[in-house]
């Protein structure tokens, strides 16, 4: 009982991960039809500019709240510009190609943060020393650290302030409209091609906080690193319905319990055939299943136009 | 107000508005007719912005907006009711006129104005919370004008508004839009109902395979004989 507890307490804190990079996914997507496959690599950057940060500012004698406050600033910053940068660069020039050239150049880009990474801090894992120990406490025969607590909570008022943005602010009505219709949108006086650049700001600053939580919840990180993670917060998102901002949510969430409460069983299970270094094939798994049964996601029902 | 000079569109390779002049005077409603296929809608996705001509000139109160973004005319009170009335269909009826106001800054007013619309247009009021793509095709059309004239536009451009809808819905529209006229709103309607459109219109324009034919007041066009023969059919004259 107790490490079924245990596992889904940490697939809430996995899955909140997964769901802030999955919106980063779903907003893009939503918006220009493009699988942004560079927005995991975004929230690598910022998970090693989180890691420096904190080494720097950690060196320099500061505090650690003050520091990770920083930090956290600094890579959103980073972040943020980054997005913006690959939209204004790599995609806009494609908006009218064949939707083919944005995908591959989607992946190109990817390659290039993946290896000006691997330039900038080396190709080994970064290591974060130990500077925060966060105390645990017992809830039902588990432990939850406080470092958890802190991901879940700040997670959750991301998810909420995004949702609460683009279902009621004037920037967020006009993101959903062109969302819908570019050009009428335009039509309205919409800056169409504002309203993508801002989408690419918010995914990437909010991929930018999903990489300050990784590098503090498992202490390293490598160029490398935004590979998986990118791909398993796109099958979060598939999950939940991709393009759909509530459904990546779900997906996050959902993705990151079934992983670890899979990798929690699964050495029982098998007989001790497989053990938790198995843990991916179940984000895969899930994606396939996905894919074959309810290829729209668990969320994704689209309204249909009456002509 | 308006003034096109040798406008020429062309899709890939092939022109679909081969150099045509059309001018309109603040306050006139202008009617742009043709059949199928004649380069009305791209005429008008042009002067909107939507289109890049591929040569000719578009002066809208003397600036030159050929190159102009379409989302910096509607600051300069220019609105298109598109063809087949692009609603935003996921967002409800109350968002998609806010969306109409997009351009404006004054809230008080907009929210005021929004009340003003549901007052007009009651079948609008009672689906306020409603998402517009639940609205039957005629709700639709009603949505697209109401929120086009939320910008506050000096000239208002509509594409085929009667387009698909049942004869009762079409008076219905024609109503609203003669309603704007008399407001003083400038307006440029295209229309394949050519009987319609002369009705509502004091000049026009028709349109043949990208070039324009005949351009006259609507009183000499509902009597010339190849406006009669071509356009309003000549059979069911029961006068």
């Amino acid at each position: 009982m107790d490490i079924f507890v245990q596992q889904l307490i940490n697939g809430l804190v996995l899955g909140s991960i997964y769901a802030l990079v999955a919106l980063g996914y779903t907003m893009v997507y939503g918006i220009l039809g493009l699988i942004n496959f560079a927005h995991g690599d975004v929230t690598m950057i910022g998970a090693l500019v989180s890691a420096t940060l904190i080494q720097l500012l950690h060196a320099a004698g500061l505090p650690v709240p003050v520091s990770l406050l920083l930090a956290g600033g600094g890579a959103v910053i980073v972040c943020a510009s980054l997005g913006f940068s690959i939209e204004r660069i790599a995609y806009r020039p494609l908006r009218n190609a064949p939707r083919l050239a944005p995908l591959i150049t989607a992946i190109g880009v990817s390659i290039l943060i993946q290896y000006s990474a691997a330039l900038i801090w080396g190709k080994q894992y970064i290591a974060l020393p130990a500077i925060i120990t966060p105390p645990s406490i017992e809830f039902a025969g588990a432990q939850i650290n406080h470092l958890q607590i802190a991901i879940v909570i700040l997670a959750a008022c991301i998810m909420g302030g995004l949702i609460w943005f683009i279902h009621h602010s004037r920037m967020g009505r006009a993101m959903r409209a062109t969302e819908q219709n570019p050009a009428v949108a335009s039509l309205m006086g919409v800056d169409t091609h504002a309203v993508i650049a801002m989408t690419f700001l918010l995914g990437s600053a909010i991929g930018a906080i999903a990489g300050l939580m990784v590098i503090l919840y498992y202490g390293i990180g490598h160029y490398f690193m935004g590979f998986m993670l990118g791909l398993k917060a796109f099958t979060a998102a598939v999950l939940g319905g991709i393009g759909n901002v509530g459904g990546a949510v779900i997906g996050g969430l959902l993705l990151g319990i079934i992983e670890s409460l899979a990798a929690g069983y699964i050495e029982q299970l098998s007989g001790g055939l497989f053990g938790s270094n198995y843990r991916d094939i179940f984000a895969f798994l899930v994606l396939i299943l996905v894919l074959l049964l309810r290829p729209q996601g668990l969320l994704g029902q689209r309204s249909g136009d009456r002509a | 107000m308006l003034d096109i000079q040798s406008l020429q569109i062309h899709y890939g390779g092939i022109a679909a508005v081969k150099g045509i002049n059309l001018s309109i005077a603040r306050g006139e409603q202008v009617a742009l007719i043709g059949a199928n296929g004649a380069g009305k809608s791209s005429t008008l996705n042009a002067i909107a912005g939507l289109l890049k001509p591929h040569a000719g000139q578009i002066s809208y109160n003397n600036q030159d907006i050929t190159t102009l973004a379409a989302h910096r005319r509607v600051t300069l009170g220019m609105a298109l009711v598109p063809e087949g009335r692009g609603i935003f269909p996921r967002l409800t009826v109350a968002e998609n006129l806010a969306m109409g106001a997009y351009c404006r800054n004054d809230t008080q007013v907009i929210a005021q104005d929004i009340q003003k619309t549901f007052a007009q247009f009651p079948r609008l009021a009672e689906r306020r919370l409603q998402l517009a793509g639940t609205l039957s095709g005629g709700e639709q059309q009603l949505l697209a004008i109401a929120r086009a004239l939320l910008s506050k536009p000096q000239l208002l451009l509509l594409d085929e508004p009667s387009m698909g809808l049942a004869p009762l819905m079409i008076q219905t529209i024609f109503e609203a839009i003669k309603t704007v006229a008399q407001s003083g709103v400038t307006l440029l309607l295209v229309e394949q109902n050519a009987r319609l459109a002369l009705e509502t219109c004091s000049r026009a324009y028709v349109m043949e395979s990208g070039q324009i034919v005949l351009a006259d007041t609507a009183q000499v066009l509902l009597d010339h004989p190849r406006v009669r023969q071509a356009y309003l059919g000549e059979m069911g004259e029961p006068t």
